[in-house]
Order: structure tokens, then sequence, then C-alpha cells
């Protein structure tokens, strides 16, 4: 298939083969505009007794056709161009099946090169397994035992600036060598190995192996401390997942031959999406997708996008270890009725066992969504460790930083600075009512000041991402339309205030000009209706020790952006956020919210 | 989707098992195809590479990096005993030596001129892999490993814990209801895969591994005893690697739930039979599932071959069992199929199936929730 020029694309076949599902979208111009159609989804093949991505994928296409009505399908092979009402002009694919793309990073100095290494890795889409650096605090022993443990799709071997020592590099090379690592997939290839250190150091580690490894040689990831150069390496190892790793995993021989574009990492795609959002509109984004084994997390604040994945917190597959990381207690604090321990550790591990049930009764799903926020929660912790500046910048100083000064390294993540969140996944995508998701969002990310809410509608960052390499204006087209569902706005000023103190007063001015006074006591939550499309203008009055973006105690004037669930009026306090410690209060103040946003179609049990 | 429910666990009463054993780097086959194997027979063997320690030569002889081949007294590819001297430097008009020896038993491998380590290499370390299951060579893998093969009954648990083990099977209860207890475990049961009926604890456990059980199948078990057992919380299921004396196999979940009447019946069918038992579950990814291989000539008992995954999918008169609250672990028969989307009580609306648990009672289920069984 050749790749078709922009302005003679009318119809886009897209698939994600996700660990478990392959989802299909059928997108087609109408009225000089792109939309999404229909879409369609199959188990995904990969693993026995099938092992043939393909058959998935032909499946869901078949899903597609039926529910478009529209034959695409000649036999195994997929119409193209589109002739009359049969075929597509396009088709792209992006995968996370059989584990995604795994890979090993080593830098010189952990929290500098081995860093930035980790940022490379995880920005293309890839799931890190480990950090090995000089400075790791393990002998060099221990560094090959776990090299040799680990079995990779590929390593990234950075260090050095450029023209600096070459040594340091150069130990790091000799252990990989010595560890001779072996690639996850068959026995029958060399393992690729990228080298993005030291241009100085380049001769010393194709030497030591360039013989062992498939080593391929880009620019220096940290040519200088003050910058970093992430490009070429995440180039590099998409072109290299395509080559070795994705050409090795069952079926996708094949499924490559089938798009003109290449396929692409599941994560690294839903980044480029959320990257376009936030150049295009100049905004700072947060995104979540939270998946059965992993979660990811992304973000674009002040321009600079970072991603990381917590490969064991999810929903299903990883849902206990959700239960090891966070603790009963923390999950239990979301509960608002008594239930035993033993019985809540039981259930999650009958999840965890038979990851493809789902919460039959309302019991069930406030338990979901209670690990859910923890997952979210503890995923974010580990994006704020990694989402951060350069480490090891000489800083300049003034005199005005004599009272305030911030080491380098601090988080780029600011809530405070948040403009928009976005929540993809099947248990935020899928949430019966649409202000569950808005609240589980909340109570994870604790968002402050003024900040949108959104969701994925059905999942489709994916394949909107790499759509968005080859005809960016139909991705954006289907993004805005289809894809974001806009919730609303939340305020949440920030700091401490007394219980039942009036925390917020906002004067607000709807569209149609009627005007309304409102106020919240702090530890509660409004919500105000305001539809999606529409937007109200407001006066925020926080009380003298909260401050809702103007300093405290400040006024605010904002419009806020409505949506399918309204604007948020969040008084329950951030820095800090505090549930009652009692149990009955607890529950108590938890039914009182949930009934504020209407989250449950009933009164949960206490 | 077509398939939103979840073939059941296999319970084969006569199946043909065949089982890989492959070794985790090239090495030697010991058997051949068409060769009668016992369980414990070695058919594939090996070395890893032994383990590699690094010695900062250049820091301990005081020499630069690219002097230190010059004070090798051992040429690279030198055997070294633990403590033997590989390289010396002499300084001060040779009055004081600096030496490198071997932190222990390995093979001077290399030496970097640019960072002046020395990379020794301990002995290979032998691997073996045996039959797992009695039965026939029946493929070589060269160089790798082989397949056996082998006919008998097969039972998949749902997880478990603890590596591949073989014994003979000894009914511990009267019935798939019964829970395990100390009292129910005897002298008898050294060397022996032991079958409760809907529960065993930490305790329990224990005091089967004191008595020398090999293995313990049973229908439930509680994530707190689990947790007690390993002594941490498991946060994956990824597990075969423990090592706590005794291999166990849940049938069922996690917590006290009567072994499926069909499993239970074929266990005791099979009683004072020889079964291989592997704990080993891997949910993510490839899916293994613990299991219970018992090889035998013929069809333990009466009634009809073929396994319960329910491959055909549901339809009317498929007898199911739920595998999620409220219902968890309750049989019934589907009496309805609706193909439309159903909202549940949680305002999700999904696919449905109408169940009929006897004595009347009906209830609509997620298709997720139920796992087909044979009737």
């Amino acid at each position: 298939m050749t790749l078709p020029k922009p302005d003679e694309l009318n119809s886009i076949l897209a698939t994600d083969c996700g660990s478990t599902t392959t989802k299909a979208i059928l997108i087609e111009r109408r009225g000089g505009e792109y939309r999404l159609i229909v879409r369609g989804e199959a188990p995904t093949t990969v693993e026995a007794p099938f092992e043939d991505v393909t058959r998935g994928v032909l499946n869901a296409i078949m899903e597609v056709e039926e529910l478009a009505g529209r034959k695409l399908l000649d036999g195994e092979r997929i119409l193209t161009p589109q002739k009359g009402n049969e075929g597509v002009d396009l088709y792209i694919s992006t995968s996370s099946a059989g584990g995604g793309l795994q890979m090993m990073v080593s830098g010189v100095v952990k929290s500098m090169t081995g860093e930035s290494a980790q940022r490379a890795a995880l920005g293309a889409g890839a799931i890190v397994m480990d950090v090995i650096a000089s400075n790791d605090g393990r002998l060099p022993h221990e560094k090959i035992k776990r090299i040799r443990q680990l079995r990779p799709d590929m390593i990234l071997l950075s260090g050095g600036i450029d023209g600096g020592t070459t040594s340091h590099v150069a130990e790091m090379a000799e252990l990989l060598a010595a560890a001779d690592p072996k690639a996850r997939l068959g026995a029958g290839y060399e393992l690729p190995v990228i080298y993005a250190g030291n241009k100085d150091a380049r001769s010393i580690v194709e030497e030591r192996l360039a013989s062992k490894t498939a080593l391929v040689v880009t620019d220096n990831l940290r040519p200088v401390l003050e910058r970093e150069n992430l490009t070429p390496a995440r180039d590099k190892i998409h072109d290299l997942f395509m080559e070795h790793v994705m050409a090795h995993a069952p079926g996708y021989k094949k499924l490559m031959t089938w798009s003109p574009v290449p396929i692409m990492p599941t994560p690294g795609a839903v980044g480029l999406i959320m990257e376009t959002i936030a150049r295009d509109e100049k905004i700072n984004v947060l995104g979540v997708d939270i998946g059965g084994a992993t979660t990811d997390v992304f973000s674009v604040f002040q321009g600079v996008f970072n991603r990381t994945v917590s490969a064991n917190l999810g929903m299903s597959y990883s849902v206990s270890n959700v239960l090891a990381e966070a603790g009963l207690p923390n999950i239990l604090r979301w509960v608002p009725f008594e239930i035993s321990e033993p019985d809540l550790r039981n259930r999650i591990k009958n999840k965890m066992i038979r990851p493809t049930t789902i919460p039959q009764t309302l019991d069930e799903l406030v338990i979901e969504q209670a690990i859910a926020r923890e997952a979210l929660r503890l995923a974010f912790d580990q994006h704020k460790m990694l989402a951060v500046g350069l480490k090891g910048v000489q800083q300049e100083r003034t005199i005005s930083d004599t009272f305030e000064q911030t080491g380098s390294g601090a988080s780029l993540v600011r809530l405070d600075h948040l403009d928009l969140l976005v929540g993809s996944g099947g248990v935020l995508s899928h949430a019966p009512r649409r202000a569950q998701s808005a609240l589980m969002m909340l109570d994870a990310f604790l968002p402050e000041h003024v900040t949108e809410l959104a969701v994925d509608s059905i999942f489709m960052m994916p394949q909107l991402g790499v759509l968005s390499t080859v005809h960016p204006e139909a991705a954006k087209h289907v993004f805005e339309k289809d894809c974001l569902i806009r919730l609303g706005s939340s305020v949440a000023p920030v700091g401490p205030c007394k219980e039942g103190t009036v925390a917020l007063r906002a004067a607000l001015e709807y569209a149609d000009g009627r005007k309304e006074e409102v106020s919240v006591p702090f530890g509660q939550l409004k919500l105000i209706p305001v539809p999606d499309g529409q937007t109200v203008n407001a006066v925020l009055r926080p009380d003298r020790g909260l401050d809702v973006g103007a300093g405290k105690g400040k006024e605010r004037s904002v419009t806020l952006r409505g949506g399918i669930v309204g604007v948020i009026l969040d008084a329950r306090g951030r820095q800090p956020f505090v549930l009652p410690a009692d149990r009955t209060q607890r529950i108590a103040k938890l039914a009182e919210w949930n009934e504020a946003l209407d989250i449950y179609p009933v009164a949960v049990r206490s | 989707m077509a398939h939103s429910y979840t073939p059941g666990l296999k319970v084969a009463r006569f199946t043909v098992v065949r089982r890989e054993r492959k070794l985790p780097l090239a090495g030697t086959v010991l058997v051949t195809v068409g060769q009668t194997v016992e369980a414990e027979t070695v058919v594939a063997r090996t070395e890893l590479p032994g383990n590699v320690q690094t010695v900062n030569a250049a820091n301990i002889l005081g020499v630069l990096p690219e002097d230190v081949p010059d004070c090798l007294i051992k040429p690279i590819g030198s055997h070294l005993k633990k403590g033997e001297a590989f390289a010396e430097s002499r300084s001060f008009f040779g009055l004081f030596k600096s030496r490198c020896t071997a932190p222990v038993d390995s093979t001077l491998e290399i030496i970097s001129t640019v960072t002046g380590q020395a990379i020794l290499r301990e002995p290979p370390i032998p691997v073996e892999v045996d039959a797992y299951v009695d039965g026939t060579v029946v493929e070589v893998h060269e160089g790798q490993g082989v397949t056996v093969e082998t006919r008998g009954s097969f039972i998949q648990g749902i997880f478990g814990i603890g590596g591949e083990t073989v014994g003979s099977l000894h009914i511990c209860v009267d019935g798939p209801g019964d829970v395990l207890t100390e009292a129910r475990i005897g002298e008898e049961v050294r060397g022996k895969i032991l079958v409760g009926g809907s529960h065993v604890s930490t305790k329990v456990l224990r005091y089967a591994i004191q008595r020398g059980a090999r293995a313990v199948v049973v229908g439930g078990f509680d994530d707190h005893d689990l947790r007690e057992f390993l002594g941490y919380d498991l946060g994956v299921a990824i597990t075969g690697s423990e090592e706590k004396g005794i291999t166990l196999v849940v049938t069922e979940g996690f917590g006290e739930i009567p072994m499926a009447g069909r499993t239970f019946e074929l266990l005791k069918q099979c009683e004072g039979k020889k079964a291989s038992v592997s704990g080993a579950t891997q949910i993510r990814a490839g899916v293994l599932r613990p299991e219970i291989v018992v090889p035998q000539a013929v069809a333990p008992g009466a009634g009809a071959d073929g396994d319960g995954g329910g491959h055909a999918g549901l339809e009317l008169g498929s007898v199911i069992r739920v595998i999620r609250e409220p219902f968890f672990g309750r049989l019934g028969k589907v009496v309805a199929l609706p193909p439309e989307l159903m909202a549940l009580e949680t305002e999700a609306k999904v696919r449905v199936l109408e169940v009929d648990f006897g004595n009347g009672s009906k209830s609509i289920l997620p298709r997720a929730n139920v796992e087909m069984i044979e009737s």
C-alpha cells in the first residue's frame, strides 16, 4: 500500500492491537471534515493457539464491516484504495500486544544520563525494566546478573556529555558485553542496542559490543549538561521496534506489509496526541491511560513532554499489585460502606485471577473505582518523580533567590498550572456515569485552581496518534468531535481552612445572561450544570487563606468551560486534602460528595 | 464482542497431554524419539555460563588501565583458584608488590585497557530438565529439549504457587465442601499429593509440609493466608518459582469455595495414582495455569471423555459457574441469551444471560462473569 496524498484521503481504517483486545475504527471524510464512523473490536491473537496478530485485526475489521455495512476486506486483504462504497484509502496501526516494547536503559550517572535515557525510552512508548548506571549502588557482578536475568527487547546505552570522560561509558559497555544479554522474543537474533552517549566513546562501544549485539549508534541524548536531545534516540527506538521487535512477533511481518505507515507502540502514539493538543492550544496537559496491566501518564508542561509507565499498576492483571503498593487502608478510604478486610482482599485476588470479569453490583463498582483512584494516584506519583528538570545543571542565582531557592531537578508537573486533565482506559472511558470519571480523576490527581477535565470516549487516542503523523488535520477533526468528551471544569481552592467556613464564593454569569451567586463551605463539593459547548463567566472569591490562582484570598475572573458533567466547585481542600480519620465520619463525607455530584443511581449502602 | 465469556478451566477425564521440556540455553538432549520416560528422567542437560566478577586491577596495582596487560602473571583464559594471583606490579625500586587475586574460583576472561577492570567468570552452572510426566518422547528439539506426550486425566487449577512435583494422589476429605484440617492429615501423606475440599489455611499447609506432603490441591485459599505463607503481598500473578516446601493448586478461587464436583470426583477416581503437579501460574500474556496430570492407560471411572473447556461457546442449556460476586461459585444452567445489551445495577450496559440456579431461582448475569463447565 502506498501513502495517498492528504487531499485524496477520504477513508481511514486504524487498528490498535492491545494485549487483550484489538480495536478498529473507521474514519471517513464527510462534508469537509473527518469523523469517526464505527468502531469494532475482537480478542487479540498474538498468543497461542493463533499466534498471529492479523487474525484479531481481521476479526475487528469484520466487525467494522458489519457495523458500517461496507466491504473493506477481500478475503484476508484490506481493499485499498477506496472504490465506491468498498475499501479504504489508508490502513494504519499501533500495537502494545505481547507486553509492548520492553527496554533496559543505561547511563553513567543515574540521576543525569540515566534519567535522560529513561525519559527517551519512555517517550518512545517503552516499558523501562531497569536503569543500570555506574552509581546505582549495585556491584558490577550484581549489574551483570540483572542484565542477564532481564530479557529486554532493546537496550539504550547512554552516558557522558560530548567531550567528557569515556572510561565510565566503556565500563558500562564492558558490563553489557560480559552479560551477553539475550533478546526476549526468540534466541535466534541479536539484541538491538542503541548507543546515544558521549560521541568520543563511540569507537570503544563499537569495539566492545558490535560483535555481540545489533549495535546502532546515534546522537548523544545529553550532549551538554544543560540540554537533552532525545529525538534521535527516540526515532532509533521506533525504527528498531519495527525492524527487530515487531518483525519477530507472531504475524507482525504480515501486518507491516498492510500499511505504508510504520506500526507505532501504542503509548508512543498516545503521547503524540497529547503533545499535539498542548502545542495547538498552548496549554499544559496531563493525560492518563489506565489499562488492565499498566497505567501510562503523559504530561506536557511548558512545552516539555514526559511520559511514564507504571508497568504493574492496572485494573485487572495488576489489580492485586495496586493493593500491595497502596495498602488496604488507602483503598478502603474511598469505600463509603463497611467491608471486611479479608473479604475485600479475596475479591481483589479473584479479579486478578479472572481479569475479564466486570462489576455486577453497585458495591463492586464502588470498590473497583476505589482501587482505580489509588492506581491513578500511585502512577501519578511515579510520573512526578521522573518528569523533572535536568539535574546537575548549574543554577544562576540572583539576590531575589536568597529566600527561595529551588534545586535542579524540580518536578515540571505543577498542578496549579495544569489546564487540561484527560483520562482514558476502561475504568475512566467506560464508567457508567461520566461524573464517576470526573470524581475519580479529581480524587487521584487533586488538580488545583482551575482545571478542565475530559475523557477519551472509546479509547481511540492511539489510532489518532499514528494518524497525526500522516494527516494531522484528520486526526484533529476526529479528536475534537468524536474522541474527547469534555466533562467540564473544576475549581479547587488551595490552602488550609476550617470545616464549614465558606471557602469559595462565585459570581456566575451564564451564556443566556442569567446571573447567580453560589458559595461552597470548606469540605464540600458543588456541581453547577453547564452543558458541553457552553461556558460560564465566573468571579471567584476564595476565603482569605485560600488561593484559586490569583494569590491567597484574591479574587479571580475566569471563563469556565462546561461539559457533560458541568462545573465542579471542589472546596474539599488542597495541600492538604484530608479525609476524616474517623470511619463513620469518613463514610458520611464520601456519601455527601457522591450525592453532590449524583455519582451513583441510588445511595450506596452504608 | 462475541466471546464475552470465560472459557472454563480444563477438567479432562482422559486426554492427550504434551509438554515441552526445554533448556534455558542450548545444551544436550539425552533421550530419543519413542523412548519411554518417567517423570524423574533427565531429558536434557546444559551448563549456564557462570556469574561474572570484576576486579579493578588498575586501581589495585596502581598503574594506568593501558598498562594492566603488562602486569598479568597469568594469561587470559587461565583457570584461577580463589585467592590465586593473576596480576602484580612492583613499585619503589621493586620493594613493594601489589597483587590482584581472584575473589572466587574462576576463569580470567577479559582485561579492559580503558577502565582497567579484570573480568573473571565463575565456573558454569549445570542445569538439568526432567520429563515432568511419565510418558513417551514424541519430538526432540535439537540442542534445546524434547516434547513428552502422555495420556491420562488432566485438571487445571485457577491459581497456584510452587514448582513442579510428583507424587501419588491422596484424598483427605469426604466431599468437595469439606475444609482440609490438620486432623485429616495423617502419617501416610509423606511424598503424596493431598486433595482437600473447599479450603486450606496457612497453618494446615505448614502442617502438611511437616508431614512431608508434596502438594495440596484445594478449592479455595484466603488472600491473607497467601500473604502469611509467602511472607509478602503477591502483586502480579506470576508464580511457580516459590520455594516453600510444597506446591499448592487452588481450583476455584480466593475464599472458602467448594471444589467443583466434577473435579473432586475425577481426583477421587485417580486416588493412589502417580500425578505430576505444577503450581506455576501466569495470567498475563500466555495464560499459564497450575495443573495436575495423572498418566494412565485407560479413562478412570465411567462418563464421557473430553474437557470442560467449553470451546463451543455459550448456548441454551450450557452449565456455567459464576466467577464473580454476588453469586460467586454457584452453578446454574443458561435459560436465556438475550442478544441486546442490558443495563446492570451499576447502569453499565453489557451482554447478559439468564441463569437458572435450580430450585426455581433465576438471575440475570453479565456473560463476562460466568465460565462454562461440562454438563
